[in-house]
C-alpha cells in the first residue's frame, strides 16, 4: 500500500512538471511558428525577388500592394521609434514622479486612493484607449497645438503613454517601497530634508527597479498595436516631424494581415516584422529581468 | 527650513500624480457621459442593422462571452498546475525551474499582435490543417474560428493565471503544510485537500483577471476568429464570431457614416468598460478575502 502510494506521488509530480513545461513549449512554439512563416525571405529565390533583407533596407518606401510592390521597412521602423519616443518622453517623468510622490510623500489615505486609480488605468483595454485617442484626444491636441494632420505620431505617442504609465508607476513604486526604512531615517537624522532624502537616497537605492520599469514600459510601447493603429493615421512616411501621420511595425501587421495572400512575399514580410518585434521585446524584457534580479540581490545582500 | 512639508520638487511629483488621476477621470468621464445615454435593453439584445449605424450589439456580447469561457476552460487548469509546480515542487536552483520562470516572464512580454501571428501560423495553419486532414474535413478548422481565437488568448493569458495563482499559494502559511504532512498526509493530498482550498479565492482572482484581459484584447483575435459582421450567432467551435473589442475597432475606423455610428460606438465602449471593471472589481474583492483569511497567521 505504502509503496503504491509513493509511486502514485511520483507520477503526479512528474505530470505536474510536464504541464509546467508547457510554458517553455509555448514560448518556443511562438518563436518557431512566427519565424517559420518568415523563413522564405531567407531561403526562397522566388520570395527574394520581391522581399529580401537587402530589399527591406534599399528602398525608403513601404508599398506592398501594387504592381511593383516595395517593402522598405525604414518608414515603419521610424514610425515605431517616433511613437515610442513620445510615449516614453511623457510616461517616464509622469510615472516615476507619481511613484516617488506615492511612496515618499503622499499621506496614507491618498495612497489607498492612488493605487487603485492606476490599476483602473492598467485595466482599460487598449482598444478603448485607441478609441479615446481617435475620437477625443486627437481633436483636443490638434486644437491645442494647431498642427495639420489630426492623427499623427504625437497623438499616438500620448495615447500610448496611458498604457505605459501603469507599468512604470507600479514597478517603480514597488522598488521605492522596497528601499529599507533605515536608509531614509539615517538621511533625515543627518539633517537632509524630505526631498533631499527622496532624491539622493531613496531614488538611487531603487535605481535598478526604476530602470527595469522603464525597460518594461519600452517593451510594451514597441509591441502595443491597437492604440497606434487607431491613433497614428497609418501613413508610412519617412519624415522627421512628430506631427506627421505615421505607421508603426505592429500596426502594419494588424492593418495588412487580413487582406494578404497566404505564402505571398507580403505575407512572409509581415511575419518577418513579427519576428523583429518578438526579438526586440524579448531582449528588452530580458534586460528588465536582469535589472530586477540585481535589485533583489542588492536588497538581500549588500544593504 | 526642514519644517516645510511640501517643497517645490515635491509639488512637481504631486502634479505628476494629479496628471494620472486626471487622465483616468477624463477617459472614464467622457465614456460614461456619452455612453450611458445609449444603453437600453434593445441595444443589448438586438443585432446591428443598416451597416452598423443602427441596432444593438447582442452578437458581439454573445461572442465575447463564448470566447472568454472557452479560453478560461483552457488556461485555468494549465496555469494552476504550473503555479502548483512553481510553488510546491520546484527547487529554485534547478535549471528546469529557472527555464519555466524565464518562459513565464517572457511570455508576459510578447506583444499581443505577435500572438495573433502565432495563432494564425500555429493553430490555424498547422493544428487546424492537421485536424482537417485527419478527419477529412474541408476548411473546418483550417480557418479563423472561435476555437483558435480562444486558444490564442489562452496562451496569452497563461502568465496572468500562473503569477496570481502562485502568489495565492505562497500566501498559505507553511504551518498548514507541516501540520498536514505531520498527520500523515502525502504531499499531493496536502496540496489537493489543504492548500488548494485555502488558495481558492486567489485562484479565482487569476481566472477573473484573465477573463477581464481576454475580453479586451483585440490584436490576437482579429486574424484568428473575430468577424467584422455576422448575420448569425456562432453555434460551433469552427464558427467565426463577433466580439466587443473588435466591434469597437471596426466601428471606430471603418464605419460608412461616422456621425451616425458615434452613439452606438460610445454605447459599445461603455459596455466593454463596464464588463472589464466589474470583473476587475470582483478580482480585487476576492484578493482581499484571501488577505483577511491569513491576516492573523
Amino acid at each position: 500500500m505504502k509503496r503504491k502510494s509513493r509511486a502514485a506521488e511520483k507520477v503526479i509530480e512528474l505530470a505536474i512538471a510536464l504541464v509546467a513545461m508547457s510554458t517553455i513549449a509555448s514560448i518556443l512554439l511562438i518563436f518557431l511558428f512566427v519565424i517559420k512563416e518568415a523563413l522564405p525571405i531567407f531561403t526562397s529565390a522566388k520570395t527574394q525577388a520581391e522581399a529580401s533583407l537587402a530589399r527591406f533596407f534599399s528602398t525608403a518606401i513601404w508599398q506592398p500592394v501594387s504592381d511593383w510592390p516595395r517593402y522598405g521597412l525604414a518608414p515603419l521602423i521610424l514610425g515605431t521609434l517616433k511613437v515610442t519616443f513620445v510615449a516614453l518622453l511623457f510616461a517616464i517623468p509622469v510615472g516615476v514622479g507619481a511613484a516617488l510622490f506615492t511612496s515618499e510623500f503622499a499621506p496614507r489615505k491618498a495612497k489607498e486612493f492612488l493605487k487603485p486609480i492606476v490599476e483602473i488605468l492598467a485595466g482599460i483595454p487598449s482598444v478603448v484607449l485607441g478609441f479615446f485617442a481617435l475620437i477625443v484626444l486627437a481633436s483636443l491636441l490638434q486644437n491645442a497645438f494647431g498642427y495639420g494632420s489630426r492623427l499623427n505620431a504625437f497623438n499616438a505617442g500620448i495615447a500610448l503613454s496611458f498604457a505605459v504609465i501603469p507599468t512604470i508607476f507600479t514597478i517603480s513604486e514597488d522598488a521605492l517601497a522596497a528601499v529599507p526604512k533605515s536608509l531614509r531615517e539615517a538621511s533625515l537624522a543627518l539633517g537632509a530634508d524630505r526631498w533631499q532624502t527622496a532624491w539622493r537616497v531613496t531614488l538611487p537605492g531603487a535605481q535598478a527597479g526604476i530602470l527595469a520599469s522603464i525597460l518594461l514600459g519600452l517593451g510594451r510601447a514597441i509591441g502595443e498595436t491597437m492604440i497606434v493603429l487607431m491613433a497614428s493615421g497609418n501613413a508610412s512616411l519617412l519624415t522627421a516631424s512628430l506631427f506627421d501621420s505615421t505607421r508603426s511595425l505592429s500596426a502594419t501587421i494588424a492593418a495588412e494581415l487580413g487582406e494578404v495572400v497566404f505564402g505571398d512575399p507580403h505575407y512572409n514580410t509581415l511575419f518577418f516584422i513579427g519576428t523583429l518585434l518578438f526579438t526586440m521585446t524579448f531582449f528588452v524584457n530580458l534586460g528588465a529581468g536582469m535589472m530586477v534580479d540585481r535589485l533583489k540581490r542588492k536588497l538581500a545582500g549588500k544593504l | 527650513m526642514a519644517k516645510r512639508r511640501f517643497s517645490l520638487p515635491i509639488l512637481v511629483t504631486a502634479i505628476m500624480t494629479a496628471v494620472i488621476v486626471g487622465i483616468v477621470f477624463a477617459i472614464l468621464g467622457n465614456i460614461f457621459w456619452f455612453g450611458h445615454a445609449h444603453l437600453s435593453w434593445e441595444f443589448l439584445s438586438t443585432a446591428p442593422r443598416e451597416g452598423m449605424t443602427a441596432g444593438g450589439i447582442f452578437p458581439a456580447i454573445f461572442g465575447t462571452v463564448a470566447l472568454v469561457l472557452l479560453m478560461t476552460v483552457a488556461v485555468v487548469p494549465i496555469g494552476v498546475v504550473t503555479a502548483i509546480y512553481l510553488s510546491e515542487y520546484a527547487r529554485e536552483t534547478s535549471p528546469l525551474t529557472r527555464a519555466v520562470r524565464l518562459a513565464v516572464s517572457n511570455l508576459a512580454g510578447v506583444p499581443s499582435i505577435v500572438f495573433g501571428l502565432f495563432g494564425l501560423g500555429f493553430f490555424i495553419q498547422f493544428m487546424g490543417a492537421g485536424i482537417d486532414r485527419t478527419f477529412h474535413l474541408e476548411f473546418t478548422f483550417n480557418q479563423p474560428c472561435l476555437l483558435w481565437a480562444a486558444m490564442t488568448l489562452a496562451v496569452l493569458n497563461l502568465p496572468v493565471v500562473i503569477v496570481t495563482t502562485e502568489e495565492a499559494l505562497k500566501q498559505v502559511p507553511e504551518d498548514y503544510r507541516h501540520a498536514s504532512l505531520a498527520l500523515g498526509a502525502s504531499k499531493w493530498q496536502t496540496i489537493w485537500r489543504v492548500i488548494l482550498p485555502q488558495a481558492l479565492p486567489g485562484i479565482l482572482t487569476g481566472a477573473i483577471l484573465a477573463v477581464s484581459r481576454g475580453a479586451g484584447e483585440v490584436a490576437p483575435i482579429m486574424f484568428t476568429g473575430a468577424a467584422y459582421y455576422l448575420p448569425y450567432l456562432p453555434h460551433a467551435l469552427s464558427d467565426q464570431f463577433m466580439e466587443l473589442g473588435y466591434h469597437v475597432y471596426v466601428m471606430a475606423t471603418q464605419s460608412p457614416d461616422v456621425e451616425a455610428t458615434k452613439p452606438i460606438l460610445y454605447g459599445t465602449v461603455f459596455v466593454l468598460l463596464a464588463v472589464t471593471f466589474l470583473l476587475n472589481l470582483s478580482a480585487i474583492a476576492l484578493r482581499s478575502v484571501l488577505r483577511r483569511r491569513f491576516a492573523g497567521t
